[in-house]
């Protein structure tokens, strides 16, 4: 074993125990879970302090800077089964376990929006390792896959001590990070009901992999050139993926339609500032990047 | 009280069992506990990916992975890319290209190169290069010499 002279630690005080130690976060228990039933038993054991670790590509971070103090961990990424892309009736189930990575190198048709989106999220190293349920459990208003089970009416599929249950992605997400699932509670698969062959997601941020400042995700219908249905969700300019009353439905498809989409949608919200982008450059955002969202899920 | 965890894992094909507090993350583990040094810590929040590792063969950041969770796992750092005092191709282009300046992110730029190449069926475009080495952060701005030397490799790999 090596050893070191000089501790460079935020731990030093808390460690004197310790002949040295290099830690960034708070301590905690890990326990390993082996299936879905044995998460659900240890997570009711260890309280709601305890959280579930999949990839920990945004929990782990944020335990570092000690955001984040779970009293215990139970790590998932070992459970068999839950690294899936399945089409179901018509629709498309992934598991909890699926990796970012693997959603973006997987084709499926009528769902190219969430190979094509994943190139968003983060690196390519992150999305080795982050995972599909993690996201949507980690909740965050600018993610991805957030946004686009919002958009495409997903439904999130979670399994708890009283059995399983699925809520619509539209009522899944509460706002900083709160969502509808219970602390005892897992992600075991999202189930998209219906393909979107003309879906896009597009979005802006300062450097390639950051959070995005504005997200921007459409989908429409389409008969010939003329806009059946329309769908608009938004990222970046409140708590939550923000669904816009935009209906675009009998319109034809031409720019004229996304320009003038892309305005109405930046006149409904009402962004937040802060040292990414004030306010009103997020509503020029929203209207650019919608506008870019819906040309791109038109072609 | 210690949440403390006997761990059996390979390092460069070499077997280490060692007993790890779990919040320790798997760059602390290879760096401190285990002496792999050339793994590089900078900001331990993923952002810059000085700290690159292989899992089992999948590029991560160490700082984001807990040493507990690489139990039974294999990995790979910058130590297992050379073959004795003979570099890899990988580290003679990084050479050559002038893909290196103070060197602190280099470990990390080349295993993430490494991981990205073995993946590959053909030869990347420049555009595909470029985004993928925009995983990590290199603040002497070596870019054009990190990116030429992967394109290289890439291309020699590729026969």
């Amino acid at each position: 074993m090596v050893k070191y002279d000089i501790p460079s630690s935020s731990e030093r005080s808390e460690d004197k125990d310790t002949e040295w130690s290099v830690v960034k976060p708070a301590a905690f228990t890990y326990h390993r879970a082996y299936d879905v039933n044995d998460t659900i038993a240890q997570l009711a054991e260890l309280g709601p302090d305890a959280k579930i670790l999949a990839g920990g590509q945004s929990l782990v971070a944020m335990m570092n800077f000690r955001l984040a103090r779970p009293s215990a961990l139970v790590d998932i990424t070992r459970i068999g089964g839950l690294d899936f892309l399945a089409k179901d009736a018509g629709g498309l189930r992934i598991g909890a376990l699926t990796r970012h990575r693997t959603v973006e190198t997987t084709k499926v048709d009528g769902f190219e929006v969430l190979s094509k989106a994943a190139r968003w999220i983060g690196h390519y190293p992150i999305r080795c390792r982050g995972t599909f349920g993690g996201s949507i459990a980690h909740g965050d208003s600018t993610a991805e896959w957030c946004l686009l089970t919002v958009l495409l009416e997903a439904w999130i599929v979670l399994q708890g001590p009283r059995g399983r249950r699925e809520v619509p992605a539209t009522e899944f997400f509460h706002g900083f990070f709160m969502t509808a699932a219970e602390p005892d509670e897992m992600i075991v698969e999202v189930r998209f009901p219906r393909p979107a062959p003309h879906a896009a997601l597009t979005e802006f941020s300062q450097r390639q992999g950051d959070f995005a400042v504005v997200a921007a995700s459409a989908r429409l219908d389409l008969a010939e050139n003329e806009i059946l249905t329309s769908r608009i969700v938004l990222g970046g300019v409140g708590p939550q993926p923000a669904v816009v009353d935009v209906d675009l439905a009998g319109q034809p498809a031409n720019e004229e339609t996304w320009r003038a989409a892309g305005e109405a949608a930046a006149a409904q919200v009402d962004p937040p500032s802060d040292g990414h982008g004030s306010g009103a450059y997020r509503k020029k955002l929203t209207a650019t990047l919608v506008a870019r969202a819906l040309a791109e899920a038109a072609a | 009280m210690k949440d403390i965890h006997l761990i059996a894992l390979t390092v460069n094909g070499e077997e280490h069992e060692i007993v790890v507090e779990s919040r320790r993350t798997l760059a602390d583990v290879l760096r401190h506990d285990l002496g792999y040094t050339g793994t590089h810590i900078g900001c331990e929040h993923g952002i810059c990916g000085a700290c690159t590792v292989l899992l089992d063969g999948q590029p991560v950041r160490a700082c984001l992975v807990f040493g507990v969770q690489a139990d039974g796992c294999d990995v790979r750092t910058v130590e297992g890319l050379s073959d004795g005092e003979e570099l890899s191709d990988l580290q003679k282009a990084f050479s050559r290209c002038h893909g290196l300046q103070c060197g602190f992110c280099t470990p990390g730029f080349l295993m993430l190169s490494e991981a990205y190449l073995s993946e590959q069926d053909g030869v990347p475009d420049e555009a595909q290069v470029r985004e993928v080495m925009a995983s990590n952060i290199c603040r002497c701005t070596g870019y054009q010499g990190i990116v030429e030397a992967v394109r290289q490799v890439a291309e020699e790999r590729a026969g």
